[in-house]
This record gives C-alpha cells, structure tokens and sequence, in this order.
C-alpha cells in the first residue's frame, strides 16, 4: 500500500487547488439542500402535536447545533494533527475553522433561547445541555483570542492548538448531556441505532437541512483554508503559480 | 400537500411568528456573513500574497 495520497493531504499547495476545485460543489449542492430543506421544514411537514408550529424552528436550530459541535470537532482533531505532526495544513484547517464555529454556536444558542421561551417560557436555565453549549462558545472565543494575542503566526498555531485539544472534551458532554441528566432540554429526535423519534414527514426536510449544512461549512471552511494556508507560505513558489 | 391555506397564515406561524421568523432570519444572516467574511479573508490573503511577490521581484 501506497502513502502518498497521505502525505499529499500536508502538501500545502496539493490542498490550495483541491479546496479551489471542490468549492463550487460543495457551495451549490448546499444551496440546493438548504432551500429545499427549509422549504419542506417550513410548508411540507406537519405542525407538532404539542408545539404546533413552533417546532419549525427546529430546521434552523438543529442544523446550527449540529455545526457547532461538528465544526468543533474539526478543529480539536486537526490542531492535535498539527501538534502532532507538525503539520502546517492541519493547524491551517484549525484556524479556519474557528469563526465558522463560534459565529453558529451563538446562532445555535440564539435560535435556541428563541425556541425555548414560548415551549419552556423562559429564554435561558443553566441546565447542563445549554451551559455546556454556552461554554463551546467560549472555548472558540478563546481560540480565537489566543491566536489574536500573538504575532508569529507559528507560535500562534501552537499554543492555540493546545487549548483546542482540550476543549474536546466538551464535545460529548454537549451531546449526551440530556441523556446523562434530566434536562429541560428535549433528547435528540434522531437516532442511529434504534427508532427515530419522529414523524418521516418532519424527519426528512431535517436530514436534508442537516446535510445541506453540513456542505455549507465544507464551502466555507475550503475559502478560509486555502486564506490560512496564504499567509501560512510567505515566500513559496508555488504561490506565484496559483496567483498568476 | 402544504400545511397552510393562506400567506397570511404562514406568515403567523400558529402564535409563533414572533419566534419563528427571527431564528430564520438570524440563521440565514448569519449564513449570508460567514461567505462574506470568507470570500473577504482569502480576496485579502491573495492581495497581501500578490503585493508580497511584487516586492521581492523588485529586490531581485
């Protein structure tokens, strides 16, 4: 077995022109599934039995949900690869990540209070399921003022990567929080293993959004990775060659 | 096939217009920024990459 479609993944400009190319793809099929997502979630599924039609608000806050702990994943993972391996594309991708994440963190937590002040009337509780996600938010804020405070963007890559591992840990504890204590927070209506917990009708627009998400952040971490790999390789050839 | 019979009543949602309709609107503004920042970030890098170029070809 060959390695070298391995060892091209840290190659900076392999990564420069693949991202380039795959953009458009991920940007138009998101685009596609987003619009026929929430079109389904909005005019097709039926309202809830118990929250009518405020349940609708679960096409935009699940799929940013969902990004916020994805997107952080992406990062933990790929700032461990780079500390590792001292990868200069992998501390790129965590770079790139970071605004992505916090910017649907906050989304996520917004359209949440939005969500539970008419089913739980109240816009916030400090129950573990939004602390947790309160505290995902601070996590990236932190990344993101870590790499802030320092000059080189090396060092920068580093120490950041650090606080970035470590943050994995709340990943889970998002997730299953409302399986592991009694939150207010309603379980998740999806399931791998065993029953979905929801009507196919409403289900399906939701996968479509989830997916269509999904992309999008794959279109716009590609724009900022091949940004971060930019400022990444100051005096490369290669550079004169995509820029010509 | 759809779940309301006038504009008017989708628009208010059953009660929950006041809820609904800004969690989309935050959602897609918020989806709407992330490409501007992105194009802006990388338009930005290859200026500053370009201008870079530039002047080490005029010190060579």
């Amino acid at each position: 077995m060959t390695w070298t479609w391995f060892h091209r993944l840290g190659s900076p400009p392999y990564i420069y022109r693949l991202a380039g190319r795959l953009t458009p793809w991920f940007a138009w099929s998101a685009a596609a599934l987003i619009v026929g997502g929430l079109f389904g979630g909005l005019l097709l599924a039926p309202p809830d039995y118990q929250q009518g039609d405020g349940f609708r608000i679960l096409y935009v806050h699940a799929p940013t949900a969902w990004l916020s702990l994805m997107v952080y994943t992406w990062m933990g993972v790929a700032a461990a690869v780079g500390l590792i391996w001292r990868i200069k594309v992998a501390h790129a991708l965590a770079a790139a990540c970071a605004p992505v994440g916090a910017s649907f963190t906050a989304v996520a937590l917004a359209t949440g209070s939005l969500f539970g002040k008419p089913m739980w009337g109240t816009w916030w509780v400090w129950t573990p399921r939004l602390t947790s996600e309160l505290l995902l938010l601070f996590l990236y804020l932190g990344y993101m003022g870590l790499r802030a405070s320092f000059d080189d963007i090396q060092r920068a890559d580093r120490a950041s990567a650090v606080l970035a591992v470590v943050g994995i840990v709340n990943v889970p504890i998002v997730h299953y929080s409302v399986v592991w204590w009694n939150d207010l927070h309603q379980g998740s209506s999806l399931s791998l293993a065993g029953k979905d917990t929801i009507a196919l009708s409403m289900l399906v627009p939701l996968l479509v959004c989830l997916l269509g998400f999904t992309l999008y952040f794959g279109a716009i971490v590609l724009v900022r990775l091949r940004a971060e790999i930019l400022l990444r390789e100051r005096a490369a050839a290669w550079i004169r060659e995509v820029l010509a | 096939m759809f779940q309301f019979h006038s504009f008017s009543q989708f628009l208010a949602m059953g009660k929950y217009a006041a809820y609904v309709w800004p969690s989309y609107g935050l959602t897609l503004l918020v989806v709407g920024l992330n490409i501007a920042w992105a194009r802006g970030l990388l338009a930005r890098a290859q200026l500053e990459a370009r201008r870079r170029l530039a002047t080490q070809e005029g010190h060579a």
